[in-house]
C-alpha cells in the first residue's frame, strides 16, 4: 500500500511490531508458564524458580495424573456432556431457526415467536430460582443437569437465522418445485449451505460445555460425577473464598499443596482447546462478524 | 408399522397435505420446550423474592411477606458496597474494553508483513476460549506469592506479596485480566470493519503526503466510527454485569470489600447462607434494571447505528 520509507515511518513499523509481539507473547506466555511448571521439580516450582524454562524437568506431575482416576472420570463427563450438549443443541436451533427465519408471512407466529425468544435472552429469573427450578426436576446429580439446565442458547439461534435469512431464496424455490417438503429442504439444502455459521455455533456451543463449571459446582454432589472444569475448580483454586489467610498461612498452604500436579492438569484440559482451535478459528470471524455488523 | 405408514401416505396424497405452517410449528416445538422448562419455569420462581420460601413448602406454599425482602435489602450495608463494587467494575471493563480492541485493530491494520499479521491474531484470539477457572488458577500462579510477578518485582527491591489478596488493586487486577482476555476477540470486529476500506483511500493520501499518523487519523479511524458507536451502546447493557464466572473464580475473603459485585453476593447470600429470598430479591432487581439498560441500548443502536437483532 504506502511505501514512504521515511524515518517516522520506519520507527513505527519497529515499534508497532515491537507492541504487537509482546501482547501476542503475553497471550501465550500464561500457557507455556503452566506447561513449565507443570515437567518441573516439585521443589523449584514452590521455590518461585520456573520463569521461562521448565527447571528439573520431569513428568511426575505427568505419571501421577495417569493414575488419578477421578481426574479421568471428569474427563469423560466432560466428553459427554461436550457430545451430548452440542448435537442436541446444534438439532434444536438448527430446527427452530428454520422458520423463524421465514418472513411473518410465511409462518404466521413467527413474530411472536422472535419476541419470546428475544425477552428470555434479555431477562432471566435469576440464579436461585433457577437453581430450584433444575432441583425440582430432580437433575440433581443427572448428566442431564449439565446438557439441558443452560436452557436454549438464543444468541446462537440468531445468528443462525440471520445466516438463513441471506440464503438465495431461488435455492428454495427450486426445491419446492422439485415437491421437497421442508424437512427436506431444511436438511438437504439448507443446511449444507450454512456450514460457516454452524461451525462457528458448533464451536461457540461445544467450548461453552467444555469451559462451564458452575453447574457441575451446583447440581452435581458426587465429585465423580464433576465436570473437568468443576473438578479443576475445586482442586486448583486453593484460596477458598470463605475463609480469610495471612500471608503465613498462605505460605503454608502453599507448602502442602502440589503446585506442578495442579499445572499438570490445567495443561490436559487445554489440550483438546489447542488441538480444535487452529481448525476453526478461521469460521469463527465469519460468526462473530455476522451477528455484529448487519444491515 | 411399515403398511400402516405407506398407507397414510396414499390416505395423505388423496387429501390436502399437511399445510407447510404445521411443519414449521413442529419445528420450533423442541426449541420452545426447552425454553419453557429452563427459561420460563424460572422467571415464575421470582416470586421467591416476594415470599419467606423455603424448599420444602416451595413456590406455591411459601408465606408471602411482600416487599418485606427488598426493605431488608435496602437496610443491608452490604448492598452498597456490592453496587458500588459492580458498577466500578463493570464500567472499567466497558471503558476498557472498547478502547483497547480498537487501538490493537489499527496497530495491527498498519502491520504489512502477512504472515506476522495472521500469527498475532491467531494468538491473541486465543484466551477469550479459556474458561476463567483454568485463567484464574493460572493467574493465581503467576500473582502468587512465589509467582513470576512477584520475582521481577523482586528485582526491582519490592518485597514479595499476596497480589491477588490485595483489596486496594484488586478491581485493577480484574479489569487488566479481563481486558487481556478478550481484547483480540473484541478486535474481530474492528479488523473485519477495516478490511472494507478502499486501498485507494491510503495510496491517495500518501501521493498527498500523509504520514501514518495522519492516514490513520483521517482514514481508519473514521471508517471505524460507526462500528465504534455501534459496540459503545451495545456494551452499555453491560453496566451491571462485572463477570460472575471472573470475580467467583479470581477472588477471595480478603478482597470481598472492593471485588464483591451482585452476581458474587447472590451465590454466596444464595446458595452458600441458604437465604434464598433476599438473593432472589437482590437477582430480581439486577435483572429488571439490565432488561432496561440492554433495552435501551439496543434501542439507542437502533436509532443511530441501524442495527437490528432481528
Amino acid at each position: 500500500m504506502i511505501k514512504s520509507k521515511t524515518i517516522g515511518s520506519r520507527i513505527f513499523t519497529v515499534v508497532n511490531t515491537l507492541i504487537l509481539a509482546i501482547l501476542a507473547l503475553s497471550c501465550l506466555y500464561p500457557l507455556w508458564y503452566t506447561f513449565c511448571l507443570s515437567v518441573s521439580a516439585k521443589e523449584a516450582v514452590d521455590a518461585g524458580m520456573v520463569v521461562m524454562t521448565p527447571i528439573g524437568f520431569n513428568l511426575s506431575s505427568y505419571s501421577m495424573i495417569m493414575k488419578d482416576s477421578e481426574f479421568f472420570s471428569s474427563v469423560w463427563v466432560s466428553v459427554q456432556r461436550v457430545v451430548l450438549g452440542t448435537v442436541i443443541s446444534m438439532v434444536v436451533m438448527i430446527l427452530i431457526a428454520y422458520p423463524l427465519s421465514k418472513t411473518n408471512k410465511e409462518f404466521k407466529i413467527r413474530n411472536v415467536c422472535m419476541w419470546v425468544l428475544i425477552f428470555t435472552m434479555l431477562f432471566s429469573g435469576g440464579t436461585i430460582p433457577w437453581f430450584m427450578t433444575v432441583k425440582y426436576y430432580g437433575l440433581i446429580d443427572s448428566i442431564w443437569a449439565l446438557i439441558l439446565s443452560g436452557s436454549l442458547p438464543v444468541f446462537n439461534v440468531i445468528l443462525i437465522i440471520s445466516f438463513f435469512r441471506q440464503l438465495p431464496k431461488d435455492l428454495e424455490e427450486a426445491a419446492v418445485v422439485d415437491g421437497a417438503g421442508p424437512w427436506r429442504i431444511l436438511w438437504g439444502i439448507i443446511v449444507p449451505c450454512s456450514v460457516p455459521v454452524l461451525a462457528t455455533v458448533v464451536l461457540f456451543v461445544s467450548v461453552g460445555h467444555w469451559n462451564e463449571y458452575l453447574q457441575g459446582l451446583l447440581f452435581m454432589n458426587t465429585p465423580e460425577k464433576y465436570p473437568l472444569q468443576t473438578y479443576i475448580k475445586q482442586i486448583v483454586v486453593k484460596i477458598s473464598p470463605d475463609v480469610s489467610y495471612t500471608t503465613e498461612q498462605y505460605q503454608e498452604l502453599l507448602k502442602n499443596s502440589n503446585k506442578a500436579l495442579d499445572a499438570a492438569k490445567v495443561f490436559i484440559s487445554m489440550i483438546p482447546m489447542l488441538l480444535v482451535y487452529p481448525f476453526i478459528q478461521r469460521y469463527f470471524v465469519t460468526g462473530i462478524t455476522l451477528g455484529a455488523v448487519k444491515g | 408399522m411399515k403398511d400402516s405408514n405407506s398407507n397414510t401416505e396414499k390416505i395423505r396424497k388423496h387429501r390436502k397435505p399437511i399445510p407447510v405452517q404445521v411443519h414449521y410449528m413442529l419445528m420450533v416445538i423442541p426449541g420452545f420446550v426447552w425454553l419453557i422448562l429452563f427459561s420460563i419455569v424460572p422467571m415464575v420462581g421470582i416470586v421467591m423474592a416476594f415470599q419467606n420460601f423455603s424448599p420444602s413448602k416451595g413456590w406455591f406454599g411459601s408465606e408471602w411477606v411482600g416487599w418485606e425482602n427488598f426493605e431488608y435489602l435496602w437496610r443491608l450495608g452490604d448492598t452498597r458496597q456490592v453496587l458500588a463494587n459492580t458498577l466500578i467494575i463493570a464500567s472499567g471493563k466497558i471503558v476498557l474494553n472498547l478502547l483497547v480492541p480498537i487501538i490493537f485493530a489499527v496497530l495491527l491494520n498498519e502491520v504489512r508483513n502477512v504472515k506476522f499479521k495472521k500469527t498475532v491474531q491467531t494468538i491473541v484470539y486465543l484466551p477469550h476460549f479459556i474458561s476463567w477457572v483454568i485463567l484464574a488458577s493460572i493467574m493465581s500462579n503467576i500473582f502468587g506469592y512465589t509467582g513470576v510477578v512477584n520475582l521481577i518485582l523482586g528485582w526491582f527491591g519490592v518485597e514479595p506479596s499476596v497480589i491477588m489478596g490485595n483489596a486496594d488493586t484488586f478491581r485493577q487486577l480484574l479489569i487488566g485480566t479481563d481486558v487481556w482476555k478478550e481484547f483480540g476477540y473484541g478486535a474481530v470486529i474492528y479488523l473485519a470493519a477495516l478490511t472494507g476500506i478502499d486501498p485507494n483511500l491510503y495510496e491517495a493520501a500518501a501521493i498527498d503526503g500523509a504520514g501514518r499518523w495522519k492516514s490513520i487519523r483521517h482514514i481508519t479511524l473514521p471508517s471505524l466510527i460507526p462500528t465504534i458507536v455501534l459496540m459503545g451502546t451495545l456494551s452499555l447493557g453491560n453496566i451491571l454485569n462485572g463477570g460472575f464466572d471472573q470475580v467467583f473464580n479470581m477472588y477471595n475473603a480478603s478482597v470481598f470489600s472492593t471485588a464483591d459485585i451482585i452476581d458474587t453476593w447472590v451465590y454466596r447470600i444464595g446458595l452458600v447462607n441458604m437465604q434464598y429470598s433476599l438473593a432472589s430479591c437482590a437477582g430480581l432487581l439486577k435483572s429488571v434494571v439490565s432488561l432496561i439498560m440492554i433495552s435501551a441500548s439496543y434501542l439507542l443502536a437502533r436509532k443511530f447505528a441501524d442495527y437490528r437483532i432481528f
